[in-house]
């Protein structure tokens, strides 16, 4: 097998793997604190990607777009736990589910309605548009790059938030003792708002992200959803930890198994069958990987240790 | 209202609504509309098996949309190979013998990932169920014989006695006598006293376990039953469209079937079929009211925008509002509100 | 409850079989999801057919209801049963994709009604599943990949990597390269399509540059264009592997290309059976008309539709507006008295028509809009290679 080309692939693994975490750790955020399950996660990564397509052409400047929708997606995370999240924290998980199910259908219409049909392309400043040399094969897109970047700078920004600060402090005590937090005179409504909002611009951070590459596209937050859960599943639902590892090693199966799996499968079966069954099985490996995972371990990889 | 109540009159209007309009339609000439009330009944069917392990049992599956397509495919692969040769086990144009394969495969995949699924709780079942739909809807893009991505035509519905399936009111009438049936089994298995194990179980399993039960085979024979009514289901909306594809096993449909339940009144009789025809109802209505407001919305938005208005296309809108605000809203869904509050 | 089935009863007796047409035409294509943008500009080209029509042919009126398969087979054969059984129309067509066509075929025919596609060309649908009241104002799928295959030969391309969506289409796309291209295939990929299609292809591009091929043809049809087309670019793939495409950089990808300035695809060059620069009285007022209403170029997409709606108003004229004698409208159908943009117009055996196939290159038009100009003929008077499965 070829070095370069396996490197390559591993990195791309990589930069979807981070990626997948910006999306995941939104998710396991909520879901461990609020005890909330958002399937409209995705859809804020979608409104994440148009609303800085938007402003890229409208600004000329990509960089500027991206700091100019990370409140604006904040913002949009505000008002749905304000008017609908917030009514269902005391719900059972299947509410959550169905509620936010229809929330998916509302946004993606309003995206339609508002953008039309036919997405957005986003063009990077010219720095980005270039490529990283090594070698004759070695060719990776500098904005790849960025991307693997900005994911492990959001995960270590996430790890010292959590962590080290007193903000972090009150998410962790508000995830086990709801009552304590209130006792040390912190509004936990305020508190739990915030952590909606944050959980909204990180997944409207990996659609912004990842719109240069594949376009603003309606529905594109649908197929992301539920790969994300199936990384906090497999990570333990709750844990950062387990977010992070979670996100990598989908990310990684994922990429190899639509890389080398044809190749593999033409050991034993005809090239034709090969070419159409690997997508589909590289398709199915996340989840058999998940259903794996939970037979041997019902909480996940890193169950928190709360709750 | 002496005599019966509020329940059993919901329950005769709605049943016999359904009995009596197919026949109204076809000589009204709104032959399509039979088209309809098939897709609700079947659909009824599917939310009514869900209904067994949701509504009763409280374990929430989000994968239950692959037992329909499990169901499907179980006619449409038998209907394949008897047309164009090849796995001459399974080729056959038999309703039985097609009926007895997608019940029992559905049963089969019920049952097996039923007991890995069924170690979990709370929001991992939730997603482990979703996980093993998104599994099959794979396995099925990946069989190129059959269409994979492209779906299935199944040029020949199954062959029953006395029942002619490409006649659409004996189709419907079909459906709608199994309707009736499987609201029937879900009845009796809930009044019996595996039953009462079940609901035991959902509102207190350690108290259950206490008791002596075993209640994770309890729940996995639920799951099974449930499983392989949906593959019946399934295998009645081969016949009925004609047409599979992996699309019928989306996670968005097993949300649908969910929705139905919830809609409707979860762990009632009447409510997964309640649930259902509205669903069915929403979606048709809806599109009819927004091609009525088109012309009125139409020169508004043809001077903001300059493009054209489809304003039908964007049913999914008010649709979306809908289910939220029944969530938010009405608790017990439909059945709840006929009741009233007293339970 | 029952105030709800009322609602429904009531509707149904509102939209019951309407008086006031005397020929109704069912357009199925996609109107939500990604996939409208192709959906779209079928829709405006049916809007201005009727309009140069004046709503009529023959002194008989002419209604479109369209349908949205919402980029799915299974919703586009709800949409075609819903046309044929409620709104009862006469001719059904339109159909982006393959795979909805393959699904909705019997709704269509089996009624004994005419399925007319204004795009999508499934082998199976020019072969074995060929039918008398089928029609298409398109091609067969495999017929612009074989023409792309001979322009690839003329070049001199020895070896090439294949990419394509997993579908009906891509696949024939595929199978049309290899019938022609003359060299070595080194590596393929076919990818998920769909509403949940997949949308980045770095696995698939890393792939393709360490293949060793000369050149990679690909399909990435509407939704998926641009994405495609960006992350070849971002790649640097232009020197090293070019690139070779059908249905790919079009007048649907072209405008959002231009909008996000990748002069990249300036000079690329795909094959096609139609272009805006045809010189023909018909296309002439086509092209001009449709760039003056609705602002932009219309695409292959929105002339097929065009040709789709003239073929069947010649058909309707031609038996002044009986659609109940069944064969006079097969056989006005197959005569193809109109106007097509295409030029010449007629249909091989198979009812698909027989036509020349061009070479054409992206060019920046003396507006500064990016568009594209015909280079070469790569095949005259082209018949599809299913044409003989088809008995009828």
């Amino acid at each position: 097998m070829d070095i370069a080309l396996l490197v390559l692939q591993t990195l791309n693994g990589l930069q979807l793997g981070l990626l997948l975490f910006l999306v995941a750790s939104g998710l396991t955020l909520v879901f461990g604190i609020l005890d909330f399950v958002n399937l409209a996660h995705g859809a804020l990564y979608m409104l994440g990607a148009f609303v800085c397509a938007s402003l890229t052409l409208a600004t000329g400047s990509f960089l500027l777009a991206v700091l100019l929708a990370l409140p604006i997606t904040g913002a949009a995370g505000y008002v749905i736990e304000r008017v609908v999240a917030r009514n269902l924290y005391q719900r059972d998980h299947l509410d959550q589910v169905l509620a936010t199910f229809g929330l998916i259908l509302v946004i993606d219409t309003l995206v339609h309605i508002l953008w039309g049909p036919e997405g957005m392309a986003v063009p990077l400043p010219d720095i980005l548009e270039g490529q990283l040399r090594v070698g004759e094969n070695f060719v990776l897109p500098v904005y790849r790059l960025v991307i693997i970047g900005t994911g492990l700078a959001v995960a270590a920004g996430l790890y010292w938030l959590v962590n080290f600060t007193r903000l972090g402090m009150l998410i962790r005590a508000g995830a086990s003792n709801r009552r304590m937090v209130s006792a040390l005179g912190v509004d936990i409504n305020t508190l739990f708002t915030f952590v909606f909002a944050l959980g909204a611009m990180l997944a409207g951070l990996a659609g912004m992200l990842i719109a240069p590459i594949t376009e603003a596209s309606i529905g594109m937050g649908n197929n992301i959803i539920i790969t994300a859960f199936v990384v906090i599943i497999v990570g333990g639902i709750g844990s950062m930890k387990g977010a992070f590892v979670g996100a990598l090693l989908i990310g990684l199966i994922d990429t190899l198994g639509r890389s080398f799996l044809d190749s593999f499968f033409e050991l034993f079966m005809s090239t034709a069958a090969a070419e159409t069954s690997a997508p589909a099985v590289s398709a199915m490996l996340i989840y058999i990987i998940m259903a794996a995972v939970l037979a041997v371990r019902p909480q996940g990889l890193f169950p928190p240790k709360v709750r | 209202m002496a005599g019966l109540s509020r329940t059993a009159l919901a329950t005769i209007v709605l049943l016999g609504l359904l009995a009596v309009l197919p026949p109204i339609f076809v000589w009204t000439g709104n032959a399509f509309y039979v088209d309809l009330a098939t897709r609700l009944v079947i659909l009824g069917i599917a939310a009514t098996s869900l209904n067994l392990i949701l509504g009763y049992g409280g374990l929430i599956s989000f994968g239950h949309a692959a037992f329909l397509g499990i169901g499907a495919y179980g006619v449409g692969i038998p209907a394949y190979h008897a047309i164009f040769g090849g796995f001459p086990a399974v080729a056959s144009f038999n309703g039985f013998f097609q009926v007895l394969l997608s019940t029992g495969v559905a049963a089969l995949f019920a049952l097996i990932t039923g007991a890995i699924c069924l170690r979990t709780k709370g929001v991992y079942f939730i997603m482990i169920t979703m996980a093993f739909a998104q599994m099959v809807y794979y396995f099925f893009v990946s069989l190129s014989t059959y269409g994979a991505d492209d779906g299935l035509v199944i040029n020949m519905r199954s062959e029953v006695p006395l029942i002619d399936l490409n006649a659409p009111l004996q189709l419907y009438y079909l459906c709608f006598a199994s309707l009736v049936a499987a609201m029937l089994i879900v009845r009796t298995i809930v009044n019996s006293r595996f039953g009462m194990v079940l609901q035991g179980a959902k509102g207190n399993p350690e108290r259950m376990v206490s008791m002596g039960y075993n209640i994770f085979r309890y729940r996995l024979t639920a799951y099974v039953i449930s499983g392989a009514m949906a593959g019946y289901a399934g295998a009645l909306l081969g016949n009925f469209t004609t047409f599979i594809s992996p699309d019928m096993m989306d996670w968005t449909r097993s949300g649908e079937l969910m929705f139905m339940v919830i809609l409707g009144g979860a762990a009632t009789t009447l409510g997964p079929v309640m649930g259902a025809t509205l669903f069915i109802v929403l979606e048709e209505v809806l599109q009819i009211v927004l091609d009525w407001l088109e012309p009125v919305a139409e020169p508004a938005y043809t001077a903001l925008t300059g493009r054209d208005l489809q304003l039908e296309v964007y049913w999914h809108l008010p649709f979306g509002i809908v289910l939220i605000l029944v969530v938010l809203f009405v608790r017990g869904g439909l059945m709840g509100l006929i009741r009233g509050r007293r339970d | 409850m029952k105030r709800t089935l009322a609602t429904l009863l009531a509707a149904s007796m509102l939209s019951s079989p309407a008086w006031a047409e005397d020929v109704k035409i069912g357009f199925v294509t996609t109107l939500s999801t990604g996939g409208a943008v192709i959906g779209n500009q079928m829709k405006n080209a049916v809007d201005l057919a009727m309009e140069h029509l004046g709503g009529e042919a023959g002194g008989h009126t002419l209604e479109v209801i369209f349908g949205d398969d919402q980029f799915a087979p299974e919703a586009g054969k709800q949409a075609t049963d819903k046309l044929v059984k409620q709104d009862d129309v006469d001719f059904v067509t339109g159909y982006i994709w393959s795979n909805v066509l393959l699904a909705s075929r019997n709704s269509v025919v089996n009624a004994d009604k005419f399925l007319i596609s204004a795009n999508a060309g499934p082998s199976q649908m020019a072969g074995v599943l060929c039918h008398p009241n089928f029609f298409s104002t398109s091609w067969q799928n495999d017929q612009t990949p074989m023409a792309m295959g001979e322009v690839l030969n003329q070049l001199g391309v020895q070896s090439l990597y294949v990419m394509a969506p997993n579908y009906a289409a891509g696949n024939d796309m595929v199978a049309g390269v290899e019938r022609t291209f003359a060299g070595e295939i080194v590596g393929k990929d076919l990818t998920k399509w769909g509403a949940d299609a997949q949308l980045d292809f770095s696995a698939e591009l890393a792939k393709a540059r360490t293949s060793g091929a000369e050149a990679i043809f690909v399909f990435y049809p509407g939704p998926a264009a641009g994405a495609f087309a960006r992350q070849y670019d971002q790649l640097g793939l232009a020197d090293e592997l070019p690139l070779y495409s059908v249905f790919t950089v079009d007048a649907i990808s072209l405008p959002r290309l231009q909008e996000a300035g990748f002069e990249a695809v300036i000079g690329s060059r795909t094959t096609q059976q139609w272009d805006p620069t045809l010189d023909n009285a018909a296309n002439k007022r086509f092209v001009d008309d449709y760039k003056a209403t609705y602002g932009n170029y219309p695409s292959y997409y929105a002339a097929q539709s065009y040709d789709a709606i003239m073929l069947i108003a010649s058909a309707v004229e031609a038996v002044d507006g009986d659609m109940e004698d069944k064969d006079a409208v097969r056989e006005a159908l197959r005569a193809a008295e109109f106007d097509s943009v295409r030029g010449e117009f007629r249909f091989g055996p198979n009812h698909l028509p027989i036509q020349d196939f061009y070479l054409r290159e992206v060019i920046v038009d003396e507006d500064g809009v990016w568009t594209t100009k015909v280079v070469q003929t790569v095949f005259e008077d082209h018949q599809d290679s299913y044409a003989e499965q088809c008995n009828m």
